[in-house]
């Protein structure tokens, strides 16, 4: 920048000096001056380009902080803490007063028609905040992997799944062992949070009771087969204390289950998985609370063997298989379950007419559902399922029959159904809250219109979802 | 029997030692970069399009049956995939390919990473801890990674390590000559300022000289708003961006709407390869980068 001042000084100079001199003396020393002038300009012009240059560069190097992931800082023992997340839940809910809620035809999960075991809230009316899940998970070493999720409620600190995964056995093979949601059916492996409505579909409220999945203390081996399209098998074997079994008490295997997935995409836009699934286990004096031949109150006693089978199908649509602005998800399910053994009823109240005489049990039991979210901003989605169950005829044997009366809905003779809208907002990929209308027609000569506003947040490291 | 069944041993070993390496590749950059360097020892399959955000991917069963079967999965690392690919790696009972793995390779690793927050906190939207994970936009990063990954694949497949090196040097001097080519093209976008729908070209507008002086998205990950929109368009009066900037995956709706109230161009950049027809491969995409940029500014 000095030397801008230093050749007009110059020029200044050498202007006073040639007014003496002759016009060719004149014209010479002009052009050289005209020449210095050229020279100096250009040296000043690339001199303020390696200035700017210079300064650029430096403000590069004060944003191109080092990455942090590269450089682990020594002794910092926080940085292998687990990854934490907590999922905040909570509703409103409308619905009719019923004393007794059950799926009418169904043997309520926990042996009464209430929310025991289930989830908190989505039986309650009104305002009420459902269990809050803190889940932790990291990498044991370099063979397993650990997960934990603990579901928080009043007063209480429920397991809902703490297993270890590994990582290197390699050939497809995956072993889980510990406390985990079952691979049978679509929906069973989803946690309450990633639901598309506000509750679990009727089925999975019969099948396993409200908290709408079967959990299993046990091992699961799974082999995915080096194929283009995923063909994956698995196999569980476990306590079997959860409904429809029992906890017995042995040493044996308690329950077991076999499932096989299938899926691939069609084009760029469209991707499937259908599954088929097979449960097994066994309940010995599985309770339920019964209004016995005389109306007192009594358990109903249930020891015998349930078999289930599960059917499931998930087709999804984005355009350009780009699922951020619209997508589109159909999922369908369906059970059987065939229950057989026998069945008593004992009361310790006056006047019963339950003595524990036993008899035949059998039930051959359906149902179905399905659904379809359709995503059509970043935010907004709208969807609509349709549940269908039908109780089949219990049979219950003649002798246990006279005790346990007629007129128990739990083996009544019935199809229950409901139809749900749902509209839910999604701030970000972390919130959500949904409206939710149902018809539920469940329970035999009731209709129960239910509004549901649901709110659904996750803090922290949000792990993956499956598809 | 036993002959049917040594020779039918005997022939998978070959065909192992025969076949090329089986490459996962999440994004179509890498994807590009690994056939590069690896020619035709390496098998790609490319998770994602260009017309896909790689933020937001379900883990599709295709996937997983893909992820069963490669030797090195090249991901792009720094949390970009981090909705979709973990999930995809643990469920696919494939042991070569889990982090920590040479099976496993993470491409933004290799590089200095731009806008690495200090404090993380998600009200800022949706950071990544790891800094801007959009590396390859910087073609000089391209060769970093290239360099690496050279160094992988020799690791993953040693008999070839001698052809790696080959390719990994017949691409430099062709991507070098190319920076050079680049960098004298796109002399006029020096200090140019542009508006992003996302922070998608952070590692472009760096390597250019570029200004970013706004995002469509009011915090990383949230959709475009009205009122980030109009807040924009109040500070184009001070500060006067050029050109609206967004990748083949984004929605076109927000950047024209800028666009058109602030009578500047907008301009959709392939991001990736794919993402145009002229972005065939990674000097196709940068090619046609650079070209839509200088349209843009005529």
């Amino acid at each position: 920048m000095l030397k801008k001042p230093i050749a007009m000084a110059v020029l200044a100079v050498l202007s006073c000096a040639v007014q003496a001199a002759d016009d060719a003396d004149l014209a010479v020393i002009r052009s050289q001056i005209e020449e210095l002038k050229k020279s100096y300009e250009q040296r000043i012009a690339s001199l303020e380009e390696k200035l700017a240059r210079t300064q650029a560069g430096s403000a590069v190097n004060r944003s191109d902080k080092p990455a942090v992931a590269d450089q682990p800082v020594p002794g910092k023992a926080s940085g292998f803490n687990p990854e934490v997340s907590l999922i905040l839940q909570g509703r409103y809910k409308s619905m009719k007063d019923v004393a007794e809620r059950g799926i009418t035809g169904f043997v309520p999960a926990g042996g009464h028609a209430h929310e025991d075991g289930g989830i908190k809230g989505i039986s309650k009316r009104g305002f009420s905040v459902d269990h809050t899940e803190l889940m932790l998970s990291a990498n044991v070493d370099p063979y397993w992997r650990g997960q934990a999720i603990l579901a928080m409620a009043d007063g209480e600190v429920e397991v809902e799944e703490a297993w270890v995964q590994s990582l290197a056995i390699g050939h497809g093979v995956g072993l889980k062992a510990g406390r985990y949601l079952s691979g049978i059916g679509y929906l069973n492996e989803q946690h309450p949070h990633a639901w598309d409505f506000a509750d679990a579909p009727l089925m999975y409220s019969a099948l396993f009771g409200e908290h709408g999945s079967y959990a299993q203390d046990g091992v699961q081996l799974k082999w995915l087969a080096p194929t283009s399209m995923m063909l994956e098998f698995g196999a569980e074997v476990g306590r079997g204390a959860n409904f429809p079994g029992t906890d017995r008490n042995g040493n044996g295997i308690g329950a077991s289950a076999i499932f096989a997935h299938i899926g691939d995409d069609v084009g760029v836009a469209h991707s499937w998985r259908a599954g088929l699934s097979y449960q097994r286990t066994r309940a010995r004096g599985r309770e339920a609370e019964v209004h016995d031949a005389n109306d007192v109150h009594g358990e109903a006693l249930f020891s015998g063997e349930s078999k289930t089978w599960l059917a499931d199908f998930v087709w999804k649509w984005a355009p350009d298989g780009n699922p951020k602005y619209r997508n589109f998800k159909f999922q369908g399910e369906y059970f059987n379950r065939r229950e057989s053994g026998d069945i008593g009823c004992e009361s310790d109240e006056a006047g019963a007419a339950c003595s524990g005489v036993r008899d035949l049990y059998r039930s051959r039991q359906s149902g179905w559902y399905a659904q379809a979210v359709y995503q059509f901003t970043p935010n907004w989605r709208a969807g609509v399922r349709y549940d269908r169950l039908n109780s089949g005829s219990t049979k219950i044997g003649a002798n246990a029959l006279a005790e346990i009366g007629n007129e128990n809905a739990m083996f009544k003779d019935f199809r229950p159904s409901r139809a749900s809208l749902m509209v839910d907002y999604g701030w970000s990929e972390f919130s959500r809250v949904r409206l939710q209308y149902a018809r539920d027609r469940s329970m035999a000569g009731i209709t129960d219109n239910q509004v549901t506003v649901q709110y659904i947040m996750s803090l922290g490291a949000h792990g993956a979802h499956k598809f | 029997m036993r002959k049917l069944i040594s020779f039918a041993v005997l022939g998978m070993v070959c065909l192992r030692a025969w076949a090329a390496v089986e490459v996962f590749a999440t994004v179509p950059e890498w994807g590009a970069l690994t056939r590069e360097i690896g020619g035709d020892k390496v098998n790609v399959y490319i998770a994602t399009t260009a017309f896909q955000d790689p933020h937001r991917i379900d883990a599709r069963p295709s996937l997983l049956a893909r992820a069963r079967r490669a030797q090195l999965v090249v991901a792009n690392g720094a949390e970009l995939e981090t909705g979709w690919l973990p999930v995809v790696l643990r469920e696919s009972g494939n042991a070569l390919i889990q982090p920590g793995h040479d099976g496993y390779f993470e491409a933004a690793a290799q590089v200095v990473r731009l806008d690495v927050p200090s404090v993380l906190d998600r009200a800022q939207g949706d950071v990544h801890a790891a800094g801007n994970p959009h590396v390859h936009l910087d073609p000089r990063n391209v060769l970093k990674v290239g360099q690496a990954l050279a160094q992988r694949l020799a690791r993953v497949d040693p008999d070839n390590a001698g052809i790696y090196q080959a390719n990994l040097a017949a691409f430099s001097g062709r991507w070098q000559a190319a920076i050079g080519r680049w960098e004298t093209a796109a002399a006029p976008l020096r200090g140019v300022a542009v508006v992003v729908h996302h922070q998608s070209f952070a590692y472009l507008t760096h390597w250019l000289g570029m200004q970013e002086v706004g995002a469509l998205e009011p915090k990383p990950g949230i959709e475009p708003s009205s009122g980030q929109l109009t807040a924009l368009l109040q500070s184009q009066q001070t500060r006067p961006a050029r050109l609206v900037l967004r990748t083949a995956y984004q929605q076109d709706g927000p950047s024209n709407w800028f666009a058109a109230k602030a009578g500047i161009p907008a301009l959709m950049l392939p991001f990736t390869v794919g993402g145009s027809a002229q972005a065939k491969d990674l000097f196709g995409l940068f090619d046609d980068s650079i070209d839509r940029l200088l349209k843009g500014l005529r």
